[in-house]
């Protein structure tokens, strides 16, 4: 398994290259826009189907990086409350008279902090799991949260700081082009790095990594610094859409994160799964709940539908594994 | 028998990209062409929607049904929706939904005064006409609000209540919904302006807090209120979710007529309260006449009989006529005085609403 995943050129195989998680994610895309279609004359409109993505891109800031987090073997559910801490101290910071773009700043900075922290409790307490860790931090972040702000909202940004998410460029929505930018850079990250091979190797191997000299505890503390970051561009967005922030905000995030990423093909027992599956699980989600809501389907039946995706798409890989046998080989990029 | 599988998974792949879709694929495929378009003609019937601030509140479901008669009297068609969240994020999406079924009216209780502001200002741009209802959004944002009732009776009418249930003196906490509810921070705001007056010198507003109409909340918050204030004396809940919920813990705790309970409740879910005297009296408007008199303003918005102008005036069917009258720098349709329910109506009422 790890030595498939580590040696970086393959031959090619037609058969094997259809064969992957990533084909099956494709072809349920194309089955639920078409159902979409069928299902609302509305649906198959380009200029409403770009600005659905606005509505649910935001979050899908902290797929990229959680791909990196669960092909580890870990998970971080502090996300949520890292968004909401940071878009929280931007604000109360920006209304304490800090200019916006030094705002900007202080949020990307209290992002990266928080996936510091929680990176640097992860590799110093070897005996509490991530997710123990991240739990404590994801309630200490949104309690902080809550004591700067307490039940009160805070916004009043300056007018330009609602392009970021509610802006086109050239009648593409802004954020669609920050994330295209990003998926490539944490895509060549992973697929074409000694940094994302060794991310892969950890994953499936923790002990054999350390003992060929991977420096495991640097590379868990930078993907959750990492992870940290993208939270805080997430709060970027989202608090530019709402116009304002409460320590609420985000709530129920990392869930849906963890979800995209799950359906996404990255396996959470570590090493496997690609990011490309992840994206594409990110506009499948996006682009069903676009399409249902259309057609006005009540929330809870939404969350049901969901809830189905996602067994079927832990159940699937174990299917999927018995003809990988048969396909045999498998591309790493 | 796997290989047959996997072949079939093959064809419908093969085929599913022949029939072809702009679908995101990776690299090193050929795009395909987008063939697949079905244009239907939408209905004749025009489309009112309402949005809700989120599912599972029973108000809420009683103000949509009265929305619903109301449009289906005057022949359109009804589309309601709720998010699971109550949380302006989540009513965003939905109003970007309607923009894109090109409905001719979005009516709504808005989670955040100034947050939904781009989404519906984008909507009014589409053409939509766009009102509030129970709980306003910003001017800006808004052509016209339908307000249940005046908001200062409501803030006023609340602490009078309570300060003669506790005797006159004592600590007096409020249960709100969420802290960015515009409706109850209205109402709080005015009961803070009636405790100002002299003679409640001896009343003490001790807390404000937020159980975000979620009932798991609202107990949690109750439960921490009665802990952290011991001496406390009696609780203002203005959301129907918040006073069921604050009746729920006053009574599993044994503290009927040590700490009083009032506000705004529905009938039916406080009557087992009320006839208890966990919460002696208690105030609302028909929920379902707010719901009736949105759906009858939005279609008068639609038909162009009003503009939300104020002095605009219209017909709201069993309610009669309305006008339009101005609030702060918007304007708004008020339905009339809260109306109070205590033990000798509360049977009445129950199995109304």
């Amino acid at each position: 398994m790890k030595e498939k995943n580590i040696i970086a050129k393959k031959e090619f195989n037609l058969k094997s290259f259809f064969f992957q998680w990533e084909w099956m994610l494709v072809l349920l895309f194309v089955v639920i826009n078409i159902i979409n279609t069928f299902l609302s004359p509305y649906y198959l409109d380009p200029k409403k189907l770009l600005d659905a993505t606005m509505t649910f891109l935001d979050k899908a800031f902290i797929v990229l990086p959680m791909v990196f987090v669960i092909i580890l073997a870990d998970i971080d559910i502090s996300v949520a409350s890292t968004v909401a801490l940071s878009a929280v101290v931007m604000a109360v910071s920006y209304n304490l008279g800090v200019p916006m773009a030094l705002a900007i700043i202080i949020c990307l900075l209290v992002g990266t902090l928080c996936g510091f922290l929680n990176g640097l409790l992860i590799v110093k307490f070897k005996e509490l799991s991530a997710v123990i860790v991240t739990l404590s931090t994801m309630i200490i972040y949104r309690g902080i949260a809550y004591i700067i702000l307490e039940d009160q909202a805070s916004g009043k940004f300056p007018a330009w700081y609602k392009f970021l998410g509610w802006g086109y460029v050239g009648g593409i929505p802004f954020i669609l082009i920050v994330f295209a930018v990003f998926a490539v850079v944490f895509g060549l990250l992973l697929h074409k790095t000694t940094f994302g091979r060794r991310v892969y190797a950890m994953g499936n191997n923790i002990t054999a990594s350390r003992f060929s000299g991977i420096q495991v505890d640097k590379i868990k503390v930078i993907v959750f610094t990492l992870t940290g970051f993208m939270s805080a561009v997430t709060a970027l967005f989202l608090t530019s859409r709402m116009g304002s922030t409460r320590p609420n905000v985000a709530s129920g995030y990392e869930l849906d994160v963890i979800a995209m990423v799950v359906l996404g093909g990255i396996s959470s027992t570590g090493g496997k799964g690609k990011l490309t599956g992840a994206i594409i699980s990110i506009f499948l989600i996006g682009f069903l709940r676009y399409g249902l809501g259309l057609k006005n389907v009540p929330a809870q039946a939404l969350l049901i539908i969901i809830g189905l995706l996602l067994i079927f798409a832990v159940m699937i890989p174990n299917l999927k594994f018995n003809f990988k046998k048969w396909g045999k080989v498998q591309k790493t990029s | 028998m796997k290989k047959v599988l996997a072949l079939i998974l093959a064809v419908i792949m093969m085929v599913s990209l022949l029939a072809g879709c702009a679908a995101p694929q990776p690299a090193s495929t050929n795009t395909e062409t987008q063939t697949t378009t079905t244009e239907q003609k939408p209905e004749a019937k025009k489309k009112f929607a309402f949005i809700f601030k989120n599912t599972g509140n029973p108000y809420g479901e009683k103000q949509m049904d009265g929305f619903k008669t109301a449009i289906e009297e005057l022949g359109g068609e009804a589309i309601l929706k709720a998010p699971d969240q109550p949380t302006a994020e989540a009513q965003i999406q939905m109003i970007e939904e309607l923009i894109a079924q090109k409905v001719d009216c979005i009516a709504l209780t808005g989670n955040d005064p100034d947050a939904l502001q781009p989404a519906l200002k984008k909507a009014m741009d589409a053409g939509i006409k766009v009102l509030s209802a129970d709980s306003a959004v910003n001017a800006q944002s808004r052509m016209v609000h339908v307000n249940q009732a005046d908001p200062e009776r409501i803030g006023r009418v609340e602490v009078q209540a309570v300060v003669e249930m506790i005797g006159g003196s004592g600590e007096i906490a409020v249960l709100s919904a969420t802290s960015q509810a515009t409706n109850q921070n209205t109402w709080i705001e005015w009961m803070k302006k009636e405790l100002e007056d002299p003679k409640y010198k001896d009343v003490k507003l001790v807390k404000v807090a937020y159980g975000d109409d979620l009932r798991d909340k609202s107990v949690s918050e109750t439960e921490a209120l009665l802990k952290s204030y011991p001496n406390l004396k009696g609780i203002i809940a203005p959301t129907t979710v918040g006073i069921a919920a604050a009746g729920k813990v006053l009574t599993d705790k044994g503290l009927k007529g040590k700490v009083q309970l009032t506000g705004l409740g529905l009938p039916s879910e406080m009557a087992e309260y009320i006839e208890s005297g966990v919460c002696p009296w208690m105030y609302l408007w028909n929920p379902i006449d707010v719901g009736y008199l949105t759906g009858y303003a939005a279609f008068a918005l639609v038909e162009g009989k009003i503009t939300g102008k104020v002095g605009d005036k219209f017909n709201a069917g069993k309610l009669g006529d309305k006008e339009v009258i101005a609030d702060g720098d918007g304007t708004q349709i008020m339905l009339g005085d809260p109306f109070k329910f205590d033990a000798k109506n509360i049977g009445e009422w129950k199995s109304v609403y």
